[in-house]
């Protein structure tokens, strides 16, 4: 994996971090867990010639408060979100699918930032964080912005982000009383498969009836997708495997599954169609369970 | 103009090594090829069988997708440190793996034990799926999984009694 002429970088602040990859824009890629850029360098995908190991900033925070709800720092790693009792208790969805990336050892060192900036539709994070509402800070030469999840992705692989702009935190609003989310990664093996199909289902209830219903769907579409008339078609309703089924068929008309090496279009198509109401009615059962 | 090197020093099995270590080298080829510490295999050399983990802080990583540089300052275990130093005696995994079968291959062995070692430090009383939920992340290409659970179901009962 060697490359001429690289140098390597730990700045120790977010401005440091800011300026290094203004500087070298274009030329400079940022390291925090490494399971996706080191993989992408020994293919030669990427090859960098800077390196901003952004670990020394102090951004692997997990705070919450009643007003602001959760704060992530981008360099929390997956693992610390997977066991972090204030997430299991409070966000459980999002503790559910940081359990199911990749594997024990990548959890260690992965890093949610890295996750949203890789990008991948298949990214186990994200669906969850689409259906938390969840908001994302980003630095740069400009100063600071936030941008809703669901905005940040443009394409397979592909963010908002500019060059010299780094991820900073995420922000997950509190969750209204009487909710429950799941997430349901498909895949083959137990671990360190990607998911042949992901959905991410979040609903609030009143009495019996579903009164919010979010749902999202990974790797079924260019980048992972809220699926907006299926939820539309669940909320205020009593949840009935009628009801389910329209909202499934929804969801997949507003998929666009594909055929990939590990699985069909037909066949993913046929788990959005198992899979979308399985995860709302685990989250129905999840949250008339407490 | 060629890379920079940096210097650092390791810290690997209790020894502490100085090394100048490109930006773009991992610790798995820093570990084999500059500490002649081959016991950490290279298989599919892009994080997704396990065979290269190796314990840091004595938690299981990667080693074929850390760069080196990014080591400084951690305690390293390699296969290689984990037998007691002064008399030689394998660790429990490490007997139980030799006496059941653990290996066929080998491959798969030493990554196996670290992260199997990690586990029974957090849980030393772990269910048959606890162990197997733990190994996840570690492929073995002969499919000895059956046999390497027992052997870490049969280490873990041999430390809970002491020995």
């Amino acid at each position: 994996m060697l490359s001429p002429k690289i140098e390597y970088f730990t700045p120790k602040t977010i401005q440091e971090a800011c300026s290094l990859a203004l500087q070298y824009k274009g030329e400079a890629k940022i390291i925090a867990g490494g399971t996706d850029l080191v993989v992408e360098m020994k293919r030669k995908e990427v090859l960098p010639k800077y390196i901003i190991n952004i670990r020394g900033i102090g951004l692997d925070y997990i705070t919450y408060d009643d007003r602001d709800g959760l704060r992530i720092g981008a360099l929390a790693t997956i693992r610390s979100i997977q066991v972090s009792p204030l997430i299991r208790e409070r966000f459980n969805i999002l503790a559910q699918a940081a359990s199911k990336l990749g594997s024990g050892q990548v959890r260690l060192r992965a890093t949610i930032a890295g996750n949203l900036v890789t990008a991948a539709t298949s990214a186990d994070t994200i669906p969850a964080l689409m259906v938390l509402g969840a908001k994302i800070k980003i630095m740069g030469a400009d100063g600071e912005k936030i941008v809703p999840v669901e905005n940040f992705f443009t394409g397979p692989g592909q963010t908002i982000l500019k060059s010299d702009e780094i991820l900073t935190e995420i922000q997950v609003p509190n969750l209204l009383p009487r909710s429950g989310g799941v997430y349901i990664k498909h895949t083959i093996r137990k671990a360190m498969d990607l998911a042949i199909i992901g959905v991410a289902a979040l609903v609030t209830m009143d009495g019996d009836a579903v009164s919010d219903a979010r749902i999202a769907l990974g790797t079924a579409a260019p980048t992972p997708i809220r699926a907006r008339r299926a939820e539309a078609i669940l909320k205020g309703n009593k949840i009935s495997d009628d009801l389910l089924e329209k909202a499934s068929q929804a969801a997949l008309d507003e998929a666009s599954p594909r055929d990939s090496l590990r699985a069909s279009a037909d066949y993913r198509s046929k788990l959005i169609k198992v899979l979308v109401p399985r995860a709302i009615k685990q989250a129905v059962e999840q949250v008339k369970a407490e | 103009m060629l890379s920079v090197l940096i210097p650092i020093v390791l810290t690997v099995n209790g020894e502490k090594y100085e090394l100048s270590i490109g930006p773009t080298e991992t610790l798995a080829d820093t570990l084999r090829e500059k500490l002649g510490l081959t016991g950490t295999k290279i298989m599919c050399n892009e994080g997704e069988c396990g065979a290269c983990t190796v314990l840091m802080d004595g938690k299981p990583v990667l080693s074929c997708l850390l760069l080196a540089v990014e080591c400084e300052g951690k305690d390293i275990l390699t296969i290689e440190g984990l037998a007691a130093p002064a008399t030689g005696e394998l660790h429990p995994i490490q007997k139980t793996f030799v006496e059941r079968s653990g290996m066929q291959c080998g491959v798969c062995t030493p990554g196996m034990i670290l992260t199997a070692k990690a586990l029974l430090e957090e849980n030393i009383n772990p269910t048959e799926d606890e162990v197997r939920e733990a190994l996840a992340g570690n492929l073995c290409r002969c499919g000895n999984y059956k046999r390497i659970t027992e052997c870490v179901l049969a280490a873990a009962e041999m430390m809970q009694g002491g020995k």
